[in-house]
């Protein structure tokens, strides 16, 4: 029973970081119509961002924090504007490659800059965690699930409450009919992708710690947090939260229990049985193309 | 002659020029040495592009995207190595195994992820690529793991054992010509057609005939097929696997290799694969930020250059083509099944339909009956529901209730191929043409529809495509792109693409509207034509005279129900269709 409890909260710990990364592919995908399919390198890109400030700067953690922040929002912009903006009228295809693309840019021009080893970025704060019973709260899984909790309210708050939540809405659900309405479009389109990015920044910054640092780290992230979508319902903001929360128990558990090495493919056989039997997800509505 | 071979027989004399390039190449290979080092460049290209050219056909002819095409590449790979090293078999028994176990991956895998298509096969591509990593990384009794399998042996033929480099690079290059060859006709066989009108208009498609579904997973399976096979001749090249020849990163490389090719062509694709190949050796003063550049220049082919080297090239060559003689003379269009059935009885007969969207009741108990050789109106408000009951006639959308006959079989609840196929053809208010393709080319994907009453000769299909554009007075526009039509034009060419197929029953979803005064006078002339060619015709419209003047009967729907069915003099009186229309009151005083 022990270990199951010890397991459940790693899992919600590894799944906050997916949830987090799915939520920023979801309000991508809401606005654009597009798979972001470099959502990944957001995190990876931050937390190098973090290990420059941090460790190679020596600035204090929260200083560095703010800076891959500010960092992020000028990459979601330059990405809004470098790889989906040029594309905006054609098809999802070529902004799907696009972002592709984007992916390889940023990956091996962080591998130019910084070489191949990984980094090992210390946590937020300097407390280890505590024992609660026989199960070990870890400090860092507490911060992580904390931040996402405290993120998902605020944006919740901010969707519902201000002007620019529900401007954001009204371009998600219907670009033409908002920009008639005097809703800026593009510039919404541009704040959903700086968002995003400091999203994926969040959790790039709170899962170095757990995970090394490394140029690779974002694409299996990303894997990952693409099934959380698809097992909570594409396109749906909270199927995004749940899933990627139950995705991360599920991979624990199956490391715990089945296999290490195959602890990657867990989260994709769930995938395929989500797409075998209820290809909506969760929460989604059923897929049909109107005429 | 079945279509296929027909088409075969007469395209592959306009492949000479490929095949001369493929001799060409091979006596280059035979009669100057090359190092190992350019033995091997050359040998990475044919195979790589064996497997790309998988590519044109799913993603350039199918509009579907694989990022798994490096996975089928190493299922091909590892089946000749397991197959040559482990199991003792010949070269040619490891690629027997190699195109079975791509085969059989590309259809398990396109028959569970093909009904969602779009991002969802891009997600479970890369994962299917994922999971084939993980697997021969880890099971390393199969796989012998991370160290990979070398000593895999090349073929011998007739005899002739192909050991030596020139002749196993004689051997891809011919292999490879034959794969080309393959895809560029490919293009032009039904199959193909069908392909393409999927990747333009997957709906559109479906109403015309088109299996869609089967169609994406032909396509999917023959790409994998063929990554299947370029992977077999690669492994017996290099005469070593491993996992990372095969990763996610290979899967983006081939993809990228077809775009800057330009996915829709055969010949472009394999040129940016020797492209791409080449490059990294003329990009090494970069070292580091080469992938960089890699990825960046993936963007900027995006964005400046959509359809690749072969787009390019198109619309540099595009003066000098000339364009393809037809007779001015079309045959006339003759279609035969209609005229032949003379009998009374309705050939569509519609008892209590009902289409409810959750609480919305767009449809509720609506009766039906179209006679022989009539011309029915379906008129009624806005929102009343008739575009929901051509859907619903046409297979989009399932009924809720309710049952359709056609033509005396019980057709309720069948998918839109399978009424395209018992002879039910239609068009769109919002006209849904195959765009990037010729007029003759949408009209041909209507004619080729299953159970149409022609051969199976390609030439009738063309004549009979022919005659029906000419009909709609189209003819000399056979060969123009659709999408440089004026509006009107497009609509005729969905017209002519519905004629092609011969319908019993004819369904025209607003066709006037956009039109101008003289457009639609010829659209009345259109009508009373086709009528007289003995079709049936179900025809929603608002322009009422238009309607006076073409109807046989009306039948009125308002807020999903049918208030009123007859003769079109009765109905336009009936007061309950005037006040639908007008309203309570005028209706009073026009009473």
């Amino acid at each position: 029973m022990d270990i199951l409890l010890q397991l459940t909260f790693a899992g919600i710990g590894m799944g906050s970081i997916y949830a987090l990364v799915a939520l920023g592919l979801v309000l991508i995908y809401r606005a654009t119509s597009v798979v972001n399919f470099a959502q990944g390198d957001f995190a990876m890109f931050a937390a190098f961002l973090m290990v420059l400030a941090h460790l190679h700067l020596g600035l204090p953690y929260w200083a560095s924090f703010l800076v891959a922040l500010a960092g992020m929002v000028a990459f979601g912009l330059i990405f809004n504007y470098g790889v989906y903006y040029p594309l905006r009228n054609r098809s999802y295809l070529p902004v799907l490659i696009s972002t592709l693309g984007a992916s390889i840019v940023i990956q091996n021009s962080v591998l130019a800059a910084y070489g191949p080893h990984p980094a090992n970025l210390p946590g937020a704060l300097s407390f280890q965690g505590f024992q609660v019973g026989s199960v070990f709260l870890d400090g860092q899984y507490l911060v992580i699930i904390a931040a996402t909790a405290a993120l998902v309210l605020l944006q919740h708050l901010f969707f519902e409450k201000t002007i620019v939540g529900k401007q954001l809405q009204a371009t998600s659900q219907d670009k033409e009919m908002a920009s008639l309405l005097g809703v800026p479009v593009k510039i919404m389109i541009a704040i959903t992708f700086i968002y995003s990015a400091v999203l994926g920044g969040v959790a790039g910054v709170l899962v170095g710690p757990i995970i090394y640092v490394s140029i690779g780290m974002g694409g299996a992230i990303a894997l990952k947090a693409f099934a959380a979508t698809i097992i909570g319902g594409f396109g749906d903001i909270k199927g995004a939260i749940i899933g990627g929360v139950v995705l991360g128990i599920i991979e624990t558990f199956g490391a715990a229990f089945i296999s290490v090495p195959y602890k990657d493919a867990f989260a994709f056989i769930v995938l395929f049985a989500f797409l075998m039997v209820r290809p909506q997800g969760i929460f989604g509505e059923k897929i049909a193309e109107k005429a | 002659m079945p279509s296929f071979l027909s088409v075969w027989l007469g395209r592959i004399g306009r492949e000479l020029p490929l095949l001369l390039g493929g001799l060409a190449a091979v006596v280059l290979v035979l009669s100057v040495p090359m190092s190992g080092y350019a033995t091997n460049i050359v040998m990475q290209a044919t195979t790589y592009a064996v497997a790309v050219l998988g590519l044109t056909i799913v993603l350039g002819y199918a509009g579907q995207i694989t990022l798994a095409q490096a996975a089928f590449f190493g299922i091909g790979a590892y089946a000749v190595a397991i197959g040559t090293v482990s199991l003792g078999l010949s070269f040619w028994g490891g690629l027997l195994l190699a195109m079975a176990a791509s085969t059989v991956a590309g259809a398990v895998l396109g028959i569970t992820s093909l009904r969602l298509g779009g991002h969802y096969l891009a997600m479970i591509t890369i994962v299917f690529q994922q999971i084939l990593s993980l697997v021969l990384t880890n099971w390393i009794e199969v796989s012998h793991g991370p160290d990979g399998i070398p000593g895999i042996p090349r073929p011998s033929l007739f005899g002739y054992t192909l050991s030596g480099s020139a002749g196993y690079l004689v051997f891809s290059i011919v292999c490879l010509t034959a794969v080309l060859i393959f895809v560029r006709i490919l293009k032009h066989t039904r199959l193909g057609r069908s392909m393409e009108a999927v990747r333009d208009n997957e709906l559109a498609a479906s109403v015309a005939g088109v299996n869609t579904y089967r169609v994406k997973v032909v396509a999917f399976t023959l790409s994998a097929l063929l990554g299947g096979i370029g992977g077999a001749l690669f492994a017996s090249g290099f005469s070593y696997v491993s996992p990372d020849q095969f990763s996610l990163a290979e899967s983006i490389v081939f993809l990228t290799m077809a775009l800057l090719g330009g996915a829709g062509s055969a010949l472009g694709t394999a040129v940016g694969t020797v492209l791409l190949v080449l490059l990294p050796e003329s990009l090494r003063f970069l070292k580091e930020i080469y992938m960089a550049v890699y990825g960046l220049s993936v963007i900027l082919i995006m964005i400046f250059m959509p359809e690749g080297i072969a787009g390019f090239a198109r619309r540099l060559t595009r003066r000098l083509r000339t364009p393809a003689v037809r007779p001015h003379h079309a045959p006339a269009l003759h279609l035969h099944t209609v005229t032949s059935d003379h009998r009374d009885e309705p050939l569509l007969v519609v008892r209590g339909l009902a289409k409810h969207f959750g609480g919305l009741r767009a449809l509720n108990n609506v009766d039906l009956a179209v006679r022989r050789n009539n011309i029915h109106a379906l008129i009624g408000p806005n929102g009343s529901g008739k575009t929901t009951l051509v859907n619903v006639l046409s297979g989009i959308y399932k009924p809720t209730a309710g049952k359709i006959a056609f033509a005396d079989e019980d057709v309720t609840g069948a998918a839109p191929h399978v009424l395209a196929g018992l002879g039910l053809s239609r068009t769109f208010q919002n006209i849904r043409l195959f765009r990037s393709m010729s007029c003759l080319e949408n009209v041909m994907v209507g004619a080729q529809r299953p159970g149409n009453d022609l051969s199976d000769v390609h030439r009738d299909l063309v004549a009979r495509s022919l005659a029906a554009l000419h009909f709609v007075g189209m003819g000399d526009r056979a060969d123009d792109s659709v999408a440089n039509l004026s509006y009107g034009h497009q609509r005729m060419v969905e017209i002519a693409r519905a004629l092609a197929a011969n319908p019993k029953l004819l369904l025209l979803d607003e066709p006037a509207a956009g039109l101008n005064l003289t457009e639609k006078q010829e659209l009345v002339a259109l009508l009373l034509r086709m009528k007289g060619l003995g079709l049936t015709i179900l025809i929603i419209e608002h322009d009422m005279p238009l309607v006076e003047q073409v109807a046989d009967s009306i039948t009125v729907l308002n807020f999903g129900e049918r208030i009123s069915d007859g003769q079109p003099e009765a109905v336009l009186r009936d007061p309950a269709v005037i006040s639908a229309y007008l309203g309570e009151g005028r209706a009073y005083a026009v009473a």
